[in-house]
């Protein structure tokens, strides 16, 4: 089986054997969209929208420059997310990187496609809500928890069990249709 | 007019409550009442966690800028003394129990969510950008510790006694996070700090329903400790602050420099 990453690897391999000294850029999101998020490995951290633009800067040799904004402020992962993008490219026989931290826009789960959201729930993981958390006015005190269709079996009759579950991104839900808890991966 | 020493002082004082409070919350390890909790204190504390890191970040260019030393996050966390740490006198009280952890967590976040709205529109735009994270972080924190202060307030008798004795018992700290002094009237004027002292009737609006909600009693009592630039902010702080920093910089005052 051809992996997408080996099609990249080829593709790349292709144009550097051209008169094109660098991987364009369409190659380089492939290979990047092959860089799992280590907590949740089944999407990508362009599938996330980690990725926020790649772009080169210098003369030749040209260093690669990742433009990568973390999902949470303490998110423990991002070092290991900028090592992997490194690893990646350096796969693609891009060995000049520079992965820069950007902050801004603050990352919102708006960022999810479709595609990704129907993973996270085939991973039993329920997507986020369509919403993002709202911080623009005074929010109610209390705010009714979202109302999440079980991952597995699809009822709706699910109960948040904790606001934090096994990441700061992700509440713990159970389901009283099948009994079952799973996370739900909160908008953000 | 430059305001590069007060902006490093602010810096500190942001970055400090979060660390500070995370370090608390981390004393919660495998003693919560139950696993969610476990889970759900030391998550807040992650956030909270990195927050603070982002906040030393940006302290330690803004000293460099200065002409001083440009510390990193490691040196300003663990190679700091007591009276160098710009932490608010509440979020350094003892856990106590899980009220006493919840009640201070609920009059923490209702601020610091206050605060960090206020900071998205900072002059400096390296504030703003971390505000802007920080906020949808801290939104999570301030429903759950308001949710627990109305099921342990609205519980047991148990349960009630315990949530009011711990806001009671907390209440006088929260006088200096409303207190501003030369350092924050400074960085007010030059739009870059929150200007805290407009924060506080909506912080007390918040509060008072939720405790209302909680049949919890608003304490009476006006006696607030720090208010008078002798708190927290300056570096003045409580007995119990001095064995947190002995139990948190351990290592690195054991084995210098030491790295993983």
């Amino acid at each position: 089986m051809v992996t997408p990453e080996q099609q990249a690897v080829a593709a790349a391999a292709e144009a550097a054997a051209g008169d094109l000294p660098r991987p364009d850029a369409d190659a380089i999101w492939r290979v990047l969209a092959t860089v799992p998020d280590p907590e949740v490995p089944v999407v990508s951290v362009v599938e996330l929208g980690m990725i926020r633009a790649i772009g080169w800067e210098g003369d030749e040799p040209a260093t690669l420059v990742v433009r990568v904004t973390p999902t949470y402020s303490g998110c423990p992962a991002t070092e290991a997310i900028a090592e992997d993008i490194r690893a990646a490219l350096g796969r693609l026989g891009v060995a000049r990187v520079r992965v820069d931290i950007v902050l801004a826009p603050a990352w919102t789960t708006d960022w999810i496609g479709e595609a990704a959201r129907e993973k996270l729930r085939a991973f039993g993981i329920a997507p986020p809500a369509a919403a993002r958390i709202d911080v623009s006015g005074i929010s109610p005190l209390r705010q009714p928890a979202d109302a999440v269709a079980c991952p597995r079996c699809g009822s709706t009759s699910t109960v948040r069990v904790s606001q934090f579950g096994s990441t700061p991104c992700k509440a713990q839900y159970r389901c009283r249709g099948c009994r079952e808890p799973f996370d739900y991966f909160k908008p953000h | 007019m430059t305001v590069e020493r007060e902006l490093f002082d602010y810096l500190l004082r942001l970055a400090d409550s979060p660390l500070i409070l995370a370090q608390r919350l981390g004393e919660w390890v495998g003693k919560a009442p139950a696993i969610e909790e476990d889970v759900a204190l030391t998550n807040v504390g992650l956030d909270l966690l990195g927050q603070a890191r982002l906040w030393f970040g940006h302290a330690g260019d803004v000293e460099r800028r200065a002409g001083g030393p440009g510390r990193d996050e490691d040196q300003l966390a663990f190679l700091r003394d007591t009276r160098e740490f710009r932490n608010l006198l509440l979020v350094e009280q003892p856990n106590g129990n899980f009220a006493d952890t919840l009640a201070r967590q609920f009059l923490f976040d209702r601020w610091h969510f206050l605060v960090l709205r206020a900071l998205t529109a900072s002059r400096d735009a390296r504030i703003g950008e971390i505000a802007a994270k920080a906020v949808k972080e801290v939104a999570y924190h301030r429903q759950r510790s308001a949710d627990w202060v109305i099921r342990l307030g609205d519980g047991t008798e148990l349960s009630h006694t315990r949530m009011q004795a711990a806001i009671d018992r907390l209440w006088t700290f929260t006088g200096e996070m409303f207190a501003v002094d030369a350092v924050e009237l400074a960085l007010i004027d030059a739009g870059i700090a929150a200007d805290v002292r407009a924060l506080e009737a909506p912080w007390r609006d918040e509060v008072a329903t939720v405790l209302g909600e909680a049949t919890l009693a608003v304490p009476a009592s006006t006696h607030m400790q720090g208010r008078g630039g002798r708190g927290g902010k300056q570096g003045h702080h409580g007995e119990a602050f001095g064995h947190l920093l002995a139990e948190m910089q351990f290592l690195q005052r054991a084995y210098p420099g030491a790295r993983w």
